[in-house]
């Protein structure tokens, strides 16, 4: 790897937040929209809580669970899927950067793909997903009854930060999968000159929601469901062996390696559009 | 260093697998967009690298910038292996693709360029006396405060290479420069080229479908047809490859039969005037023309690389 004198290339946080800084900026210009907008992407968010107090407004204890403690599993699941939609919501759009040809723009520049796919057309507006999530999961935590040790309380920023990281590897594991099914018919745009495919392409739009929720399924228990037991410091209604609540960093630490893996095979199989 | 060639191919390939049909029954088959193409550029060259719809020119293209591996072959640009050293590559080559910018879309064509410098690493100085001379050679400045997505297609093809220059490639790499564009914004990116080589002795490597980029730009052409070399060598060369024949247009004074003459195959007619393919030398044809019917023009027009082009292209393989 040393036998070039060639200039070294940015290292990719910084490249991620020159990036998101440049977009932001732009996004800033139109300040009214991006205020709606960032409404909008909150009141989503405001109506899941809603629902979740009308629910246990009428039941008070759904299995066991008061309806403060049905808000840190809330609070937990959207301030880690906040997070990774701040992060890197943005690279669901791969399919449409493939068929575009965006996605070979970003291959001729000296920094990583995926922190440009990542950090493009970043906006602030998705604070507006994170902001209501993390102050329903400040609340919880101020008002659930949860038994505050010190191991218990340093555990905390470990169990946020491994939801985030599962969120933003499996939402990368799907996007992974636009690479494939994009594959048949670019191979033979490649071929066929004109870059047509930006037409009709039901495929990936039907890739990306079901690989979506497919992938999503099994992690998820770690996201919020498994850190709120071991918060809450109760057993697993569900039956299952209470050493599992302390595997979220390891689940998160196999999944991001595999979403690693996904990104490299997928890139690997690239095969650009054609013209 | 200098002896090391900008671009060396040996024998390079890709194939495509083409999967079709229901998902459980696939059957699979290979094209092949690029057989086997071998050649040298050396560093300073202005190269056209032609060829018609499908022969493999972008394919190439993706291959020279690490876009696509090879499938077999050999090849180096700037000394690296494309695909493998993809971003160190990236960073001593500029791309310009003529369908696509790379540009940001919703940037301000300065806030673009100054992330470009910061993608590239350009020191600031060196950024801003760069960005001096491009605002000036390539005339960017009634525009550079526009978002790209605002731009003509003749600002954006500027500025898209503007951006591929700031980091002083040592190749430009262009796939249809100028495709589009009206011939004032033609004749400004040629030159613009022209003297980027010139001065800098940056190596061009263009596809086009503009063939007078060709003779204003490039002195050696690589034409490649269905996945091959056809041919490599100067414009001249290209020309006698598959000579194409002159045409005379005749203007008589009135319409006449179509004309028979010695060395000269009549093409069409069309009022009083005639075109003939000359097959000989014209003298005898238009001697033969003037004695047998009085005669108010004459033209005779010799073969554009179009023609040649389009007799290489209709050649069976």
């Amino acid at each position: 790897m040393a036998d070039t004198p060639d200039r070294r290339p940015a290292p990719p946080a910084r490249t991620y937040l020159r990036l998101i800084w440049t977009w932001s900026r732009a996004m800033a210009q139109y300040p009214l929209s991006l205020a709606f907008l960032g409404l909008a992407q909150s009141l989503s968010v405001t109506i899941e809580l809603i629902a979740v107090l009308t629910v246990f407004g009428h039941a008070r204890t759904l299995a066991g669970f008061t309806a403060t403690e049905a808000l840190l599993v809330y609070g937990l699941a959207g301030t880690a899927f906040g997070t990774a939609d701040l992060l890197i919501g943005q690279v669901e759009r791969l399919g449409a950067h493939i068929r575009s040809g965006a996605f070979d723009t970003m291959l001729i520049r000296p920094v990583s793909p995926l922190v440009q796919l990542a950090a493009d057309e970043f906006s602030p507006r998705r604070l507006g997903k994170l902001l209501p999530a993390l102050a329903c999961l400040a609340y919880a935590l101020a008002t659930a009854d949860i038994d505050w040790t010190p191991a218990r309380a340093l555990t905390l920023p470990l169990l946020i930060a491994s939801g985030a990281a599962i969120c933003c590897a499996t939402w990368l594991i799907g996007a992974c999968l636009q690479f494939f099914i994009a594959e048949a018919r670019e191979a033979a745009n490649s071929i066929t000159y004109g870059g047509k495919a930006l037409t009709e392409y039901p495929l990936a739009v039907f890739g990306t929601d079901t690989a979506r929720w497919a992938t999503f399924a099994l992690p998820l228990a770690f996201v919020s469901w498994q850190p709120a037991l071991h918060l809450l410091d109760r057993p697993d209604p569900t039956g299952l062996p209470e050493q599992l609540r302390h595997a979220a960093p390891a689940a998160a630490l196999l999944l991001t390696a595999l979403a690693a893996l996904a990104w490299r095979t997928g890139l690997r199989h690239y095969r650009s559009t054609g013209s | 260093m200098t002896t090391e060639p900008a671009i060396r191919a040996h024998a390079l390939g890709r194939d495509f697998t083409l999967s079709t049909g229901p998902l459980l029954r696939r059957t699979r088959t290979t094209a092949t967009a690029v057989r086997d193409v071998t050649f040298t550029i050396a560093p300073g060259e202005t190269v056209a690298y032609l060829g018609p719809n499908g022969a493999g020119k972008s394919t190439t293209m993706k291959m020279l910038t690490g876009i696509l591996a090879p499938t077999r072959g050999h090849l180096t640009v700037l000394g690296l292996p494309p695909s493998r050293r993809r971003t160190a590559l990236a960073a001593r080559i500029g791309v310009v693709f003529g369908q696509r910018t790379t540009l940001w879309w919703d940037l301000p064509l300065r806030d673009s360029l100054a992330l470009t410098r910061h993608l590239y690493r350009v020191p600031a100085r060196t950024h801003t006396a760069r960005l001096d001379h491009l605002t000036h050679a390539l005339d960017l400045a009634p525009f550079l405060h526009t978002p790209v997505r605002q731009l003509s297609l003749g600002q954006r093809m500027r500025g898209d290479l503007a951006a591929a220059l700031l980091h002083d490639p040592d190749l430009l790499i262009l796939d249809e420069p100028t495709i589009g564009l009206d011939i004032v914004s033609k004749t400004a990116i040629r030159e613009f080229l022209l003297d980027l080589n010139t001065r800098r002795n940056t190596t061009i490597l263009l596809t086009t479908h503009d063939l007078s980029d060709v003779e204003r730009l490039c002195r050696r052409v690589i034409l490649i047809d269905h996945g091959t070399l056809a041919y490599d060598g100067d414009l001249d060369g290209l020309h006698a490859l598959a000579p194409a024949p002159r045409t005379l247009v005749v203007d008589l004074q009135h319409p006449a039969d179509p004309l028979d003459l010695p060395g000269a195959r009549h093409l069409r007619t069309q009022g009083p005037r005639q075109w003939l393919e000359l097959t000989g030398p014209p003298a005898p044809a238009i001697a033969e023309a003037a004695a047998r019917h009085p005669i108010a023009d004459l033209a005779l027009h010799e073969p554009g690389i179009e023609d040649v082009l389009a007799r290489l292209y209709r050649r069976p393989t």
